[in-house]
């Protein structure tokens, strides 16, 4: 597309956002209703998409994106009366008669960048909240999803309001004219990388930012009594690393922390779950494309990071496979234990001590989320207390993201920004605070000439001493 | 510190702060509360003397300082102090049956090394306001005082080392070489108020970390009069907001306002009235009005008010007393939309008053200007009242009144567009200097194979159901308890 095309569907947002008419609940409620029309008729369509993009298995697809786009548009459509209706905010007795009140408003129009790993799930999920705040929007799909980007396209435009939310195809040349508009506001999932080009051009026009990034995210695995538990927990990692995307996820588990004596209690359990998982490898998604390929294949070519694999380790560059591949303590100044995996690849790294995990992961970028599985409720604690993360998900995976009520979002090098529920609508609005006052009680001393007296009258009340003020104004004290 | 203070210099400052604050020392409520205290007692032990810096760097008279910005500072350390334990609370939230059997709970916790860089109209409290909310969240805090207010800022680094923590909170006086070396290193927050030119520098740095950051801007924060108002009380208000407020050096300032033509006179002569009785009949001489705080923005101001078009609409004022740096109230009727005054924030003791035939047409007006910091209406009409609230934006509103919104903190205070990103103030502070990390527990019953390959037609309907909620799948998910699995993997 290019930059007059660009610059046109920009100003035709903008033009049509200005006309006032995502302000009315009828608007956005009628959006987000053909957003659900859209999920349930044109499942099939996501289905295709997402096998010949990613080679995601139809159970996979509506596990991780189709089911969840439905439970996030019920939530916004039965919330979105709520969330849009002014709060009234507490005032203080001694500022009466004061009514506040906070009102939630568009930002205007809002940029959003999808990426490629859950193409139609991160395209739309950011969606149901800009529209439910009210907002205009240009979507960007990735363009390394082709088929996912075309779906969103035409369905978009076969189901929503064509003036106000648009979709623009095209790659990085593309992106980088969107960028050059002024935006109310940018969501960006991806690479910080590309989030700092993102940024930058936002920072021209002073445009708030929300990056989605990713990082290294570790389980911690602890030692778990229980066998039925153990098995339970490693199928939960494994539904973290191969099962969603092919580890091409930005929540899954990056690798395991474990101590040095149970570790191979945890790799037994690990192949037994991947047997078990993988008979045949059908329901296992492909790598995006060449280049992570050969990005993931470089990972594990180093000798001495290929000397500790374990199990698995097999490539196929015809077909974009890479089989599940298990490591044993990877040398950790590798690439492997240094950048985000994104990819099938699980390094298991042994510790002295569990509670060694702690200051590993303190030693490293904050992560999107951090996995800790255990039932020892001291090391709960300590972790929740000393590592910050995105989120923290005890003796589970991947599951924080369905919950509505919990915000998704990440911190430090993972990124800043949060959505889901309500948050995604928080995000996407302005909180206007609006206070309103009578002409009744006029209080003199608030005006100049600034006289002495008036001073220990205005003490009183910012002090809210109301005691004080009652007596001053009776005349019954003085300073 | 000041000079010398280089990139080297400040790496190592950040470096001091983090090593401080990995220890843990921050986190305690303990901690917290025993620094806001310390604040709370250096202003109180302090109010001649930071009176007398604020009366050195502005002509602030005394009554203003005390208003906005010593007690507000003391009221922040003070509301802070009492709600601190509950802020710092997680706060549990509900469950759906998606993950059934869990427990969700919303943990504040510090982001680490913080940076606040305050301005000069409010020196000391736009210095101290984001800082008692960045220890209030547990973070490491370095603050650059404004060097324009210089009494101030020395006061403020030559004070605080005495009450608080100096291996969590530091000062860093100076100025743009200083400014540039701190935003150089990496952050976990940036927090600035100023001017929206500089805002796209700081912003522009943070890109580099990746930076969040808290933006207060500014803006040209208009006043609508309709006719219907008690005209003696709303000429009190807007002049108080306006001229009593650093003599219209503040960010929430009236900057202009809109007004019928027909009720314009009967405006301008109120204000006229209460502005002598205000500020007597040489406001030049009045002890009562802070000075412009340095040449450069007399001069600009000056040239605000000698534009061509401009100087023969002054309908009252215009007096200025360069040595002093003072400018007299001044009062501008119907200034060309295309003038200086109308098209930059003013930040000064002069006031355009634009008529108009109808004052809703004036929504139009502001809405196609830059969203202000706040936007102000004076009305008995309800509808009207209405209509401004839901058509107009801006950071804030207020309805009848001014800038008393910012003294409120129980009210997000910030920007939106131009005027800003983020807010503070009370809660709002201390949530924006936190990070809000969502944490699930689960346990080790309640196991739902559908959620795992080999993906059968059986387990595929029962995740919908799960997913979406429909009640027949999720009874026999829940057959998923220890000794029913085995009926439902196929």
């Amino acid at each position: 597309m290019e930059s007059v095309g660009v610059e046109g569907v920009a100003n035709e947002v903008r033009t049509a956002f200005e006309s006032g008419k995502t302000r009315s609940l009828a608007w956005r409620r009628s959006q987000l209703k053909a957003l659900q029309r859209l999920l349930y008729e044109e499942e099939e369509g996501m289905f295709r998409a997402l096998k010949e993009d990613l080679g995601k298995h139809q159970a996979e697809a509506y596990r991780d994106e189709v089911g969840i786009l439905i439970k996030s548009v019920n939530y916004a459509l039965e919330n979105l009366k709520k969330w849009t209706t002014p709060r009234r905010v507490h005032i203080p007795l001694l500022a009466f008669p004061t009514r506040g009140e906070l009102v939630p408003e568009p930002l205007g129009v809002v940029l959003v960048f999808a990426s490629w790993n859950f193409p139609i799930g991160l395209s739309l999920e950011p969606l149901i909240g800009a529209i439910a705040a009210g907002n205009a929007i240009v979507l960007k799909p990735s363009e390394l999803a082709p088929a996912s980007c075309n779906f969103i396209a035409k369905s978009v435009s076969k189901y929503l309001d064509n003036m106000l939310v648009k979709v623009v195809r095209g790659g990085p040349d593309v992106g980088q004219k969107l960028l050059e508009q002024k935006w109310d506001k940018i969501f960006f999932t991806g690479s910080s990388r590309v989030a700092r080009i993102v940024m930058a051009a936002a920072a021209k026009h002073l445009t708030p930012v929300a990056v989605e990034l990713g990082g290294k995210s570790p389980a911690i695995f602890d030692s778990l009594e229980s066998a039925r538990d153990r098995k339970v927990a490693v199928e939960r990692i494994a539904g973290a690393k191969w099962v969603p995307c092919s580890g091409q996820v930005c929540i899954g588990v990056d690798y395991v922390l474990v101590e040095e004596q149970y570790a191979p209690v945890l790799i037994d359990q690990l192949k037994a779950t991947l047997e078990k998982f993988y008979p045949r490898f059908d329901c296992l998604s492909r790598i995006i494309n060449e280049q992570h390929f050969q990005r993931l294949s470089n990972l594990i070519k180093d000798p001495s990071v290929a000397a500790t694999i374990i199990h698995g380790g097999s490539l196929d560059s015809e077909t974009l496979f890479i089989e599940p591949t298990i490591l044993l303590d990877p040398p950790l100044d590798a690439e492997i234990m240094n950048e985000e995996i994104f990819g099938p690849l699980l390094p298991i790294i042994t510790l002295k001590k569990i509670e060694d995990s702690i200051e590993f992961i303190r030693a490293r970028p904050k992560p999107l989320v951090i996995y800790a599985f255990t039932k020892d409720e001291k090391l709960k604690s300590r972790i929740t207390a000393e590592t910050s993360s995105g989120s923290l998900t005890f003796n589970d995976t991947m599951i924080q993201f369905a919950c509505d009520e919990l915000p998704f979002g990440g911190v430090g090098g993972s990124g800043f920004g949060q959505y889901h529920g309500k948050f995604s609508f928080d995000l996407f609005s302005h909180t206007k605070a609006v206070l309103r006052r009578s002409f009744l009680l006029e209080f003199t001393f608030r005006y100049p000439p600034w006289d002495a007296w008036k001073l220990p009258f205005m003490r009183s009340i910012y002090h809210f001493d109301y005691v004080s003020l009652l007596l001053r104004v009776l005349g019954l004290k003085r300073s | 510190m000041g000079k010398g203070f280089d990139g080297a210099r400040a790496a190592e400052v950040v470096a001091e702060l983090r090593e401080t604050f990995r220890s843990g020392r921050t986190r305690s409520l303990r901690w917290r509360a025993a620094q806001l205290k310390a604040l709370a007692r250096m202003i109180d032990e302090n109010e001649a003397d930071i009176a007398a810096a604020l009366y050195h760097d502005l002509a602030k008279p005394p009554t203003e300082s005390l208003l906005h910005e010593i007690s507000l500072a003391k009221e922040a350390c003070l509301f802070a102090l009492k709600k601190l334990k509950r802020w710092m609370k997680p706060q549990k939230v509900p469950t759906s049956i998606t993950t059934f059997p869990s427990s969700a709970k919303i943990v504040p916790e510090p982001f680490g090394v913080v940076l606040v860089i305050s301005a000069w109209n409010f020196p000391f409290l736009l210095s101290m306001d984001p800082v008692i909310g960045a220890i209030a969240a547990g973070n490491t805090v370095v603050l650059k005082p404004s060097e324009v207010a210089t009494a101030t800022s020395s006061f403020i680094a030559k004070n605080l080392p005495h009450y608080l923590d100096n291996s969590c909170i530091r000062v860093v006086e100076g100025s743009i070489p200083e400014a540039s070396a701190l935003l150089e290193q990496k952050w976990d927050k940036i927090f600035y108020t100023g001017s929206a030119r500089v805002g796209r520098i700081v912003m522009a740095a943070a890109v580099k970390h990746l930076t969040p950051l808290v933006l207060e801007l500014g803006g040209k924060c208009p006043v609508l009069v309709d006719s219907n108002v008690d005209i003696k009380v709303v000429a009190k208000r807007i002049v108080v907001g306006k001229w009593g407020c650093n003599s219209g050096q503040a960010c929430i300032a009236p900057d202009y306002i809109i007004t019928t033509k027909a009720f314009a006179p009967k405006l301008v002569d109120a204000l006229k009235i209460t502005l002598e009785k205000f500020y007597g009949k040489d406001p030049l001489g009045s002890k009562d009005l802070s000075r412009i705080v340095n040449s450069s923005h007399f001069t600009r101001l000056k040239n605000l008010l000698d534009e061509e078009k401009v100087s023969g609409t002054i309908v009252l004022g215009g007096q200025e007393d360069e040595k002093h740096l003072k400018i007299a109230p001044t009062l501008l009727l119907d200034v060309p939309s295309d003038a200086s005054i109308m098209k930059e924030e003013i930040f000064g003791p002069l006031m355009p008053i634009i008529t108009v035939d109808d004052l809703e047409h004036s929504f139009d007006v502001i809405n196609s200007k830059p969203k202000p910091l706040a936007a102000y209406l004076f009305t008995k009409d309800h509808k009207l009242e209405k209509k401004f609230v839901k058509t107009v934006s801006a950071g804030g509103m207020l309805i009848n009144d001014a800038i008393l919104q910012f003294t409120n903190l129980h009210l997000p205070f910030g920007g939106v567009g131009e005027s800003g990103m983020g807010s503070y103030h009370g809660r709002f502070s201390f949530d924006a200097f936190s990070h809000k990390k969502a944490v699930l527990s689960r346990g080790f019953s309640g196991e739902i194979p559908m959620r795992y390959p080999p993906y059968t037609p059986l387990k595929q309907k029962v995740l919908r159901g799960l997913i979406t909620g429909n009640v027949l799948p999720l009874l026999l998910a829940l057959v998923g308890w220890p000794g029913h699995r085995k009926s439902l993997v196929a």
